[in-house]
């Protein structure tokens, strides 16, 4: 764990948008979050990134109040985030596998914003969602990415000061995903602060100020997008060549290097040093593929580093 | 941000809008709708109008299953309208969606209750239109009057019991859980046919099922002899509604623990 442990923890929750502080979450005899501490500070995007199963749903409901942690606090404006004057200043958009279908887009939207004081107008919602022309459909008429920015709606309708978007971009096409980004670009623009999770390193990268990488509960690492990235970059390197593997571990910043099918598996570094070398010795290279590791292998790079 | 619309709502509005939506989507839904009114206004038809023929007693059956079909009725609206709906958003996500918003809780549960109690009285409204103009059913004002509380305040105890069975039923089966409780016990309560031609056993057992108290209660108001007395009846259906909403109330906080 590389969390700083605060000197007064309710000093700072209550300079924060939220926090969890020292968080141990069970599902009977499943630990989803393990002594997790984070704290959301006002007007910052933060991203929760990690594998499924990770925790980050769990995060995310402890922090909505609709959970109880089993071990530590949740503060949210330095309050029980079941307060209701607490909930009219968050936004959430959840996993929904489905909403009653019978309700066209514009109803949803005018039902969730008599939840709130001071609800955005309803065509910035509109526009900020992308639901223009599809307000009077019906939610079993519209498509799955439809579905994703009418809910990305719902957690906008309280102009709230805090966000949660688990998993936002699920499911969304490309263009939709850029659209989404772009708004929640937006709203940290206006100063809003930002919990969003997700399993693609590209959407944490381009998102966040800072991101918080969980695995099976506790935060491996967290620090900038530049900081994450820098430990796990390294790329992969198949082909088929004659070169020895003596000669290939002598080049500078090759790892490692496995026989895998008919060619072998190098990783690296960085590549283009390594490639250099690499045809200049062997003029026969072929079937060259040049890949960066899975996320999955980032995070069980993550995940070692740290208990080692 | 200052662009919020300048908008003083009463601190009404969410429930009044809960239930607008509540009622407009499961009309619109016609699963729901077609089944909830066609249900009870097919089996009126068939036994208390077509089958009651045209003899002397014939108004006086089609009067009769006018109340106990009303009731099946508004026990078929509570049922589908709180069980079915409330399982299958919790299974599906959304109910979480709403505890996490700024909802007024009891609107959630309020805005069931009215669509309950208005699609009670829209079976009652079809089934009165039916019985008047084809089975010559004549009822008195103060008998009409009596028959449409016991429809609106028939309501909460199956609505209770639909928000207890839905703690209970596996995600997503809510409909056909509540047909396999529902037309049983609305069948040996009396409800489709008087009791009567039934087996005797049919007959003792009848008092432990609320289909079979409100029944009575249905047809004490437009004039007919019944077991019990009317506050023993009541008194019955209040201690269901309360244990069934006590027995939910410890499943919900016990599965939420869970969750």
């Amino acid at each position: 764990m590389s969390t700083t442990v605060l000197p007064n923890p309710s000093k700072a929750a209550a300079a924060s948008a939220a926090a969890l502080e020292n968080v141990t979450h069970r599902y009977g005899s499943h630990t989803a979050l393990r002594n997790l501490s984070l704290t959301l500070h006002p007007g910052e995007v933060v991203a929760l990134l990690g594998p499924n199963g990770a925790g980050k749903t769990t995060a995310v409901k402890l922090l909505l109040g609709l959970l109880k942690p089993s071990e530590g606090s949740v503060s949210v404006f330095g309050q029980s985030p079941t307060e209701r004057t607490v909930r009219q200043r968050i936004g959430a958009m959840l996993q929904v596998a489905r909403v009653p279908e019978t309700l066209a887009v514009g109803e949803y939207l005018d039902l969730f914003r008599s939840y709130y004081p001071h609800p955005l107008p309803t065509a910035q919602i509109v526009a900020a969602a992308g639901l223009d022309g599809i307000e009077k459909r019906q939610f079993k008429d519209l498509s799955g990415g439809q579905k994703q920015r009418m809910l990305f709606a719902l957690a906008l309708c309280g102009d709230p000061d805090l966000v949660f978007l688990d998993e936002p971009t699920l499911g969304m096409d490309i263009e939709t995903r850029h659209n989404l980004w772009r708004e929640v670009r937006s709203l940290a623009d206006r100063g809003k602060t930002v919990l969003l999770t997700t399993h693609y390193l590209e959407e944490a990268d381009t998102l966040a100020d800072r991101i918080l990488v969980i695995a099976e509960g506790a935060v491996v690492a967290q620090g900038t997008p530049t900081e994450i990235k820098s430990r796990v970059t390294g790329r992969k390197i198949k082909c088929v060549t004659r070169l020895t593997d003596a000669f290939l571990l002598a080049l500078e910043g090759v790892r490692s290097v496995e026989a895998t099918g008919a060619g072998i598996t190098i990783t690296v570094d960085a590549a283009e040093d390594v490639l250099r070398s690499m045809l200049a010795a062997d003029p026969s290279l072929h079937s060259l593929e040049v890949s960066s590791p899975a996320l999955e292998d980032a995070f069980l790079a993550l995940t070692k580093k740290e208990t080692v | 941000m200052s662009t919020a619309a300048v908008v003083v709502s009463s601190p009404m509005t969410p429930y009044v809008k809960e239930t607008k939506y509540e009622f407009l989507r499961l009309l619109r839904a016609r699963s729901f709708s077609i089944s909830t009114i066609g249900f009870p206004l097919s089996f009126y038809l068939l036994f208390g109008v077509v089958a009651a023929g045209s003899g002397p007693e014939s108004a006086e059956r089609a009067a009769y299953l006018l109340a106990t079909y009303s009731v099946f009725g508004l026990v078929g609206s509570s049922l589908f309208g709180l069980c079915s709906t409330i399982s299958n958003e919790r299974a599906q996500g959304w109910l979480e969606l709403k505890q996490a918003s700024p909802m007024p809780p009891a609107a959630y549960l309020l805005s069931k209750l009215m669509t309950a109690i208005a699609f009670g009285v829209i079976i009652f409204g079809v089934l009165l239109f039916f019985g008047t103009t084809m089975g010559h059913v004549h009822f008195t004002a103060e008998q009409l009057a009596k028959l449409l509380m016991t429809v609106i305040l028939g309501v909460f105890p199956f609505a209770s019991l639909g928000i207890l069975l839905a703690q209970v039923v596996p995600p997503n089966a809510g409909i056909g859980f509540v047909n396999l409780i529902y037309l049983p016990m609305s069948f040996l309560s009396g409800l489709w046919f008087p009791l009567k031609g039934l087996p005797h056993w049919i007959q003792s057992i009848a008092p432990i099922w609320p289909t079979w108290h409100l029944g009575q209660l249905a047809i004490h108001d437009i004039g007919y002899p019944m077991s019990w007395s009317v506050a023993g009846h009541v008194a019955w259906l209040a201690c269901f509604s309360a244990v069934c909403l006590v027995l939910a109330g410890v499943l919900f906080r016990r599965s939420a623990q869970k969750a």
